[in-house]
């Protein structure tokens, strides 16, 4: 059997959940090859290369896929699937924006937010915000996936596949890319952390969320953040936890002023260790931490800064 | 311009579903359930876009049994215009809803189609995506903004790393995501109308689709539970427990 994994990255660096999704194709089984599409992208073509258990990267840069757009990425993908027998993409935007389209091209299922593997043709994901495991055997004679990152550890970058240059251009032409307004940070990815702290409608504004970046960077964290406190406008949407948001399980989550709807611990509930800090008592978060402590969050978090 | 709008009845997002004793399914007997909320965000839009004078037609579709006519009807009280329901017992796969779609919008010839992002039951994320492929139009998904200019619609995109603005051709697929717009309630006068609104049933079988199932639901279980932990009673506890019992700081 072939696989074949598009890789996510922003042009310049591979984003580490490639090496997830790998994962999950080498649970399937079989010869794994990587897809690099975008522009002026050969140094991710190099740190792909280095990926344990892909044997071939194939890099296809060009202009018409800079911004990753889906109607020129799925024509691109489906050209290319006529040798795969999977396809698998990282469950993150980009790969939820164009793989459905990659599978209604090739006339397929695309089974979606994968978070195990039984067989090559039987995968295991949650359903109803996490509240239900699916067991689902696709019966289409090729599998587009969506894998979700958190259901695998990384395999090693310590490979050296073979690079391949594709020189086929596909360009839909009907749309493009207009501007992006990208969220700065010197912390760690959401997604990538090993310690996530994350504010809710508790924090009461957004200029209370600073309460958290000196923990966060005492403890090397991301900062994210609960639906309420987005909504509300305190915080930008890829701060986001959640069954529509980002999907995190760090070693450590520490929910701050957040109630714990069910939206929000589809979110996070994987997590290693959970702590709540809450002053309400019977806050729903309560019933899924490891560690509580019910007071109110002014006091708590400059404690907790200067303690640590 | 002619905007439709895909809608899917799903369980109530406030219940929290139950797994089967048998784990053949999630049980859905006696439970409250609603028009999926991101697509109730997508008739939002569409209605807006008739007020603001865009649209001059909001048509409003959903696939299912009879059972469905319910939601149609709170998109009519909503402010669509009028409705279809693709009649089926069966629960189709995200492409056999697409397929019967694209057999929609070929009938209606839209110029921009508005669906939820994904369903809260299913959570799969893929319909407006297929039904941009068959039809082969743009797609502006997880929608926070969008504006119509001339031939074109621009799209604000909720992405990983922020948000991301692509210009589309006309005609074109939209899939709104949370914070596109916050959707009206229906008042009273509009229910009553939306009784007398045209809603057109079309069954599933006469559209000449090959509708097969693609996957086998094998089995459906409850996730692992996560035991409640304590509460501790001061910052300086919690720092020692995580330090020594969790082991996840030093």
């Amino acid at each position: 059997m072939s696989i074949l994994v598009f890789a996510e990255h922003d042009n310049s660096t591979l984003k580490a959940d490639t090496l997830k999704t790998v994962a999950a194709a080498q649970a399937i089984g079989g010869d794994i090859h990587l897809l690099v599409a975008g522009s002026n992208c050969q140094a991710v073509a190099q740190e792909a290369a280095k990926t344990n258990g892909v044997s071939k990267v194939l890099v296809a840069d060009n202009a018409a896929y800079e911004y990753q757009l889906a109607e020129n990425i799925s024509l691109l993908v489906t050209e290319l699937a006529g040798d795969y027998d999977h396809i698998l993409a990282t469950a993150l935007t980009t790969g939820k924006n164009f793989m459905p389209r990659v599978a209604a091209l090739l006339d397929v299922a695309q089974i979606s937010d994968i978070i195990a593997v039984e067989s090559a043709d039987t995968f295991v994901r949650p359903i109803y915000a996490g509240n239900a495991i699916a067991t689902v055997q696709s019966l289409d004679s090729k599998k587009v996936i969506t894998v979700r990152p958190t259901g695998f550890d990384a395999v090693a970058a310590d490979g050296s596949a073979e690079i391949v240059s594709l020189d086929t251009v596909t360009d839909a032409g009907i749309s493009a890319h207009v501007s992006d307004q990208l969220s700065e940070s010197e912390r760690p990815e959401l997604g990538a952390a090993d310690v996530v702290i994350s504010g809710g409608r508790g924090m009461q504004n957004g200029d209370n969320f600073k309460l958290l970046e000196g923990i966060a960077d005492k403890l090397g964290a991301a900062i994210g953040a609960s639906r309420a406190a987005v909504d509300a406008g305190f915080v930008p949407n890829d701060m986001q936890v959640g069954q529509t948001g980002k999907i995190v399980a760090p070693d450590l989550y520490i929910a701050v002023g957040i109630s714990g709807a069910i939206q929000h611990l589809a979110g996070m509930k994987d997590s290693k260790i959970i702590v709540a800090i809450n002053k309400d008592a019977e806050a729903p978060i309560f019933q899924v931490a490891d560690y509580g402590i019910v007071g109110d969050l002014f006091d708590v978090l400059p404690e907790l800064e200067a303690k640590l | 311009m002619k905007v439709l709008v895909p809608i899917k009845r799903v369980i109530d997002y406030n219940v929290k579903v139950r797994v089967k004793a048998d784990h053949s399914n999630v049980d859905l007997a006696n439970v409250k359930m609603a028009i999926n909320p991101f697509c109730e965000i997508a008739v939002e839009e569409a209605v807006r876009l008739k007020e603001a004078g865009i649209a001059t037609e909001v048509i409003t579709v959903s696939i299912g049994d009879k059972s469905c006519q319910e939601q149609l009807r709170t998109a009519l009280a909503l402010g669509a215009d009028r409705a279809i329901q693709i009649e089926t017992d069966e629960n189709l796969d995200a492409l056999n809803i697409a397929k019967l779609l694209q057999k929609i919008v070929e009938q209606e010839q839209p110029q921009l189609v508005i669906l939820g992002k994904q369903s809260i039951d299913s959570d799969n994320n893929q319909t407006g995506q297929m039904l941009a492929a068959l039809t082969g139009m743009p797609q502006g998904t997880f929608a926070s903004e969008v504006k119509v200019e001339g031939d074109k619609v621009n799209v604000t995109r909720e992405v990983d790393s922020g948000l991301q603005t692509v210009a589309l051709n006309l005609p074109a697929i939209v899939t709104t995501d949370l914070r596109l717009n916050e959707p009206r309630y229906a008042k009273l006068p509009n229910i009553m109308k939306a009784k007398r609104k045209p809603l057109v049933v079309m069954p599933a079988a006469d559209f000449g689709i090959d509708l097969r199932p693609r996957s086998t639901l094998l089995k459906v279980t409850p996730p692992a539970e996560r035991q409640a932990g304590i509460i501790v009673d001061s910052v300086d506890t919690l720092i020692e427990k995580l330090k020594n019992e969790a082991k996840v700081i030093s």
